[in-house]
Order: structure tokens, then C-alpha cells, then sequence
């Protein structure tokens, strides 16, 4: 690990203020950064840490709820309003690393966690996103984890969270602070596709701070999934994920709502494929064809072609799940 | 208050205050030490393992205030005025933690390496209380790796345990 300055951080302004000038970082849980830094991959000149900053509250605001950045995962999956009122996210949330993890892991650090690509990781090979301008070995390399839809010739990399899958089916908005002011971003236009700049994982300028992610107001609850698909039943990040939520007027969708994760450098959603499903039955035939839409736009590499087709079934199977009122379980690991 | 350790990487290390299995440590940390690196180099607590040293692996669980978290992965400078319980502090020979004489009863280790971390992060997924069943305590405890692969033993010693409520 370099060597860094250290700065705790009283308010909010004092935050935003030391994140100017120097190389620095916030810090929160530290369970992405500390491991970076050990890495090599992040070297800052400061580190900042606001974990003592009033952000850990959950709030009901405008009908949703209000999540502070520095409320820890497993603080954010239990809690009863998170779980009686968005259970795809607290779901998510508990589809996510380990008991350990997330009680150290905050919503802002979650949200802003770095990708998994393994090439990223190594400081000894060349890297897009780490070190612009000098390659993507994942391209024609090892890209078994890497994504499918949204690629571009400089980067391949996928977003990691599971978290962040749950809050894009939401439509979750995320307040941050910054140099000038405050602003909310829709959470579809939070993360960003890599483009030319892969080095830019989201749309948070320089100096800016996650204050919290907020939910709207929430009509169903119980027609709902969040499916996981990975190397291992625990402690493995997803090759494939979808959380789904399907509202449902007698034997009618009206309205069909997916992401899925794994599979690009954001949450993915397919505003076609869930207008396709909106009153329609919900029957697997039109799951069937919802998912085609979906999978038609993909563009996999050799070591992935097979996400292809599992984002398919995990599609059908998701939303089959999510029809029924039969959500997947986190611990007994059989798909329903 | 803003703590700032002054620039350009000025001061070496900071002051903080952390009270380890009951007893309060004034002490001076550089800022990258990590809470693992502290325990077991800085104050010779060995019982807690570094195994992975990045999140891996569970070797390194220590309750932080009553809760379970991978030390290698936490800073000890922003653990200041924590509660920090290890291995030590659950438990001593002749004085032992109920997990710790379930994993004895029940012989939930091979090599040992793992059964601190074990051991630690049990004693935090019990008073956590959302497991309840068996398939449930394997899944709070995913987070724990035992490269000898005493995963039937280690879970019949916590289901024990749980059971009786000793944790309690
Ligand atoms: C072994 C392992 C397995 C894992 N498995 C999974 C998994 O299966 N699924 C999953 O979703 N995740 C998984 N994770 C990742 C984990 O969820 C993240 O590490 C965690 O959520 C990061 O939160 P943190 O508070 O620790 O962030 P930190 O490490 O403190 O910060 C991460 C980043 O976010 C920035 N940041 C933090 N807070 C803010 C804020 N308020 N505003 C702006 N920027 C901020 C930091 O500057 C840093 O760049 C795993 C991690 C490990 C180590
Ligand atoms: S996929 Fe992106 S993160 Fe991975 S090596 Fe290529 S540029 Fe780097
Ligand atoms: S040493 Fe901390 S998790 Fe492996
Ligand atoms: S007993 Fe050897 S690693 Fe678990």
C-alpha cells in the first residue's frame, strides 16, 4: 500500500473540501478501496473518511425511503421498511458477498465499487480503465466474467454490484453533494457505458459525494425476484443476475420492470423488451420473447458466448419467479 | 472535527483510542496499518489469522462493537474509539466461549487455521439472529473459508450452540 495522508471528515463540506486538489479518495466501509490499494490499483495521495458524517440514517421521504450513503448493507437488507417495502433490494443486497462484508460495506461505497476484471486487478498488465491509453487485454484474453451488451473496443468490464441491479429495476435516484451544490441522478444514468473512457465507471464529477439513494414510492411488493447466477452457491459475484418486478392487474402485466447484472459496466435495463410485456399475460411464451428482445443486442467475446444464452433463461426464469409470487430464496439455493 | 494528519504525508502516525477484549489502548498507528496488521504485530494478538489478506477468506474476523467484520480489510485508524473483541477476548482456556467448546465437542477443525475467524464470526452471525436453521447458518456463514474442509463439523457445532442459546 503507498503512503497517504489521512483526513476524517466532520461535515459534509469538509468532506467535499478535502477531496479537492491532492489525488484523494473517500473512504467508507474500505472493503473495495483498502483491497485496490494493497493492489496498487488505487493509489491515492489522501484518503478521506467520512464515516462519521450523519449519512446512516434510512428516512421515509416523499412516499420512498431515503438511504444514507453510510448505511451499512446489512443495516440497509434488514431493516424492516427496506424489506416489507423494496424486498428485491434487500434480497440483492443479501445475494452479495458475506455476513462480514456487509456489515462493513456502506450504500455509497457499494454503488461506487470498482469492477472485478482481472486485468484491472494486476497492475503488472496493461489496462483501459486503470491506466488509459494502454489497452484492453480482456479483449481477445481471459473475458469468461466480462460483459455482453454495452461494450466498447476499449473496455469489456462489467459493474460488480448486486445492490445496484435491485436499484436499477426501482428507478432508485442517488443525491450527491458537491464543489457546487446539491443534484439527484436517476439511477439509469448514474453508472455509464465505457465508450471512449472506460476509466469513468459513473457520472460523479470530481469533488462530489453520495449523501444518499433514494426510493420512490413503491406500489407492489410481492410479485418480485432477484436470481443469481455464479461459479459457487455463496461468496462469488454473479455471472448473471436479474431482479424483476412485474406489476400485475388480475391476469394482465401492467407494467414489467428487469435489470439484469453481470453482463455489462451498468445494470442493464431493455426498455423494449418491458414494454413488450406490459399488457400482455404473463405466461412464458411472452417471458420467452421479452427475453429475445433482450439478448438480440448482445455482442459476446469467446470466453463469454455463454452468458448469452443464461441471461436468457435467467430472464424467463426471473420473471417466471417473479409471476408466481415465488421470489428466490438467498439461502436455500435451489431455483424456484 | 476534521482530523487531518497533516500534509504532504507529514506526520507518520495518528493517536487513536481503541479498547481491545475490555481493555482501553491509547496508541499510535501509521494510517495504512490495518486492524489485522495491528492486532497481530503491533500488539501480539496472533490469535487472529491473516489468510487471504484481501476479503477472501474470514481468517481475519474480529467483532468491531458487536459486529463481524474482516479485520485485513478495515484501516485501524478509523476504527478509533472502537470496541475491537478477538479470539482472546471471547474466550481462555478453562474459561471457554460456548462456540469454542462446541467446536472441541463437535472436532469442527482439522488444521486450526481457520477456527479463530470461525469462531469469531459465529459468535456474530448468533447475536446477529437472522439464521435459524441449518441451511441458513451455512449461508451467514459463507464468509469463512476452511481450506480442510470441516464445513459438516464447523456447522453442527454452531447449530449446537444456537440451539441451547449459550451464545446468549
Ligand atoms: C471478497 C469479496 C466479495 C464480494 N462479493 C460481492 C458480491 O457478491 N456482490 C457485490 O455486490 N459486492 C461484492 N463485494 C463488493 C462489496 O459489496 C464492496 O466492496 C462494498 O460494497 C464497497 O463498500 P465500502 O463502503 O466498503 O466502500 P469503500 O471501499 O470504502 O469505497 C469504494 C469506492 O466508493 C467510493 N465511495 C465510498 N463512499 C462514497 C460516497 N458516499 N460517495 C462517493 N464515493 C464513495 C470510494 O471512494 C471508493 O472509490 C465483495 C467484496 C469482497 C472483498
Ligand atoms: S475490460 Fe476494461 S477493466 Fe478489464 S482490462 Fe479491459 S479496459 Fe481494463
Ligand atoms: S485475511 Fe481477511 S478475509 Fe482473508
Ligand atoms: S481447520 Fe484447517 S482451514 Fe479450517
Amino acid at each position: 500500500m503507498n503512503r497517504f495522508d489521512y483526513v476524517r471528515a466532520g461535515t459534509v463540506a469538509e468532506a467535499v473540501q478535502a477531496l479537492s486538489g491532492a489525488n484523494a479518495r473517500l473512504i467508507a466501509g474500505g472493503t473495495n478501496l483498502v483491497d485496490l490499494m494493497k493492489y496498487n490499483v488505487e493509489r491515492p495521495d489522501r484518503l478521506v473518511d467520512i464515516t462519521r458524517l450523519p449519512l446512516n440514517a434510512i428516512e421515509d421521504h416523499e412516499g420512498g425511503l431515503r438511504i444514507g450513503a453510510l448505511v451499512t448493507n446489512a443495516i440497509a437488507a434488514y431493516d424492516e421498511r427496506v424489506a416489507s417495502r423494496y424486498p428485491v433490494l434487500a434480497s440483492a443486497i443479501l445475494a452479495g458477498a458475506t455476513g462480514q462484508l456487509r456489515n462493513a460495506a456502506t450504500t455509497g461505497g457499494n454503488l461506487n465499487q470498482r469492477t472485478r476484471c482481472y486485468y484491472f486487478y494486476d497492475d503488472a498488465t496493461p489496462c483501459n480503465k486503470r491506466e488509459p491509453g494502454t489497452g484492453c487485454p480482456a479483449i481477445g484474453g481471459v473475458n469468461r466474467i466480462h460483459a455482453i451488451f454495452g461494450i466498447s473496443p476499449t473496455c469489456i468490464a462489467t459493474h460488480p454490484s448486486d445492490m445496484c441491479v435491485a436499484l436499477a429495476a426501482l428507478d432508485a435516484e442517488i443525491r450527491v453533494a458537491g464543489p457546487s451544490g446539491e443534484r439527484s441522478i436517476p439511477f439509469s444514468e448514474y453508472h455509464r457505458l465505457p465508450g471512449g473512457t472506460p476509466q469513468f465507471d459513473n457520472t460523479l464529477q470530481p469533488g462530489e459525494i453520495v449523501l444518499s439513494v433514494d426510493l420512490p414510492a413503491q406500489d407492489t411488493a410481492s410479485h418480485y425476484t432477484y436470481l443469481k447466477l455464479r461459479d459457487r452457491l455463496s461468496y462469488a459475484f454473479a455471472l448473471v443476475s436479474v431482479a424483476a418486478i412485474l406489476d400485475l392487474d388480475g391476469d394482465t402485466v401492467s407494467r414489467a420492470r428487469f435489470a439484469l447484472g453481470g453482463v455489462a459496466h451498468k445494470p442493464w435495463r431493455n426498455a423494449e423488451a418491458e414494454a413488450f410485456l406490459q399488457g400482455k399475460a404473463p405466461t412464458r411464451e411472452n417471458f420467452e420473447a421479452a427475453a429475445d428482445i433482450v439478448i438480440r443486442e448482445a455482442t459476446p467475446q469467446d470466453g463469454n458466448a455463454f452468458k448469452v444464452e443464461l441471461a436468457r433463461r435467467a430472464i424467463i426464469r426471473g420473471l417466471t419467479q417473479a409471476a408466481a409470487g415465488t421470489p428466490q430464496s438467498v439461502s436455500d439455493k435451489r431455483i424456484a | 472535527m476534521l482530523i487531518d494528519s497533516g500534509s504532504p504525508r507529514a506526520m507518520e502516525t495518528i493517536g487513536i483510542s481503541l479498547t481491545i477484549n475490555g481493555e482501553t489502548r491509547n496508541l499510535q498507528v501509521a494510517p495504512w496499518t490495518t486492524l489485522l496488521d495491528l492486532l497481530r504485530e503491533g500488539l501480539d494478538l496472533t490469535g487472529t489469522k491473516k489468510g487471504c489478506d484481501h476479503g477472501q477468506c474470514g481468517a481475519c474476523t474480529v467483532l468491531v462493537d458487536g459486529k463481524r467484520i474482516n479485520s485485513c480489510l478495515a484501516l485501524a485508524v478509523m476504527k478509533d474509539g472502537a470496541e475491537i473483541t478477538t479470539i482472546e477476548g471471547l474466550g481462555q482456556a478453562g474459561a471457554m466461549h460456548p462456540l469454542q467448546a462446541a467446536f472441541v465437542e463437535h472436532d469442527a477443525f482439522q488444521c486450526g487455521y481457520c477456527t479463530p475467524g470461525q469462531i469469531c464470526s459465529a459468535a456474530g452471525m448468533l447475536a446477529e439472529g437472522h439464521a435459524h436453521s441449518r441451511e441458513e447458518i451455512r449461508e451467514a456463514m459463507s464468509g469463512n473459508i476452511c481450506r480442510c474442509g470441516a464445513y459438516t463439523n464447523i456447522v453442527d457445532a454452531i447449530e449446537d450452540v444456537m440451539q441451547s442459546g449459550a451464545a446468549r
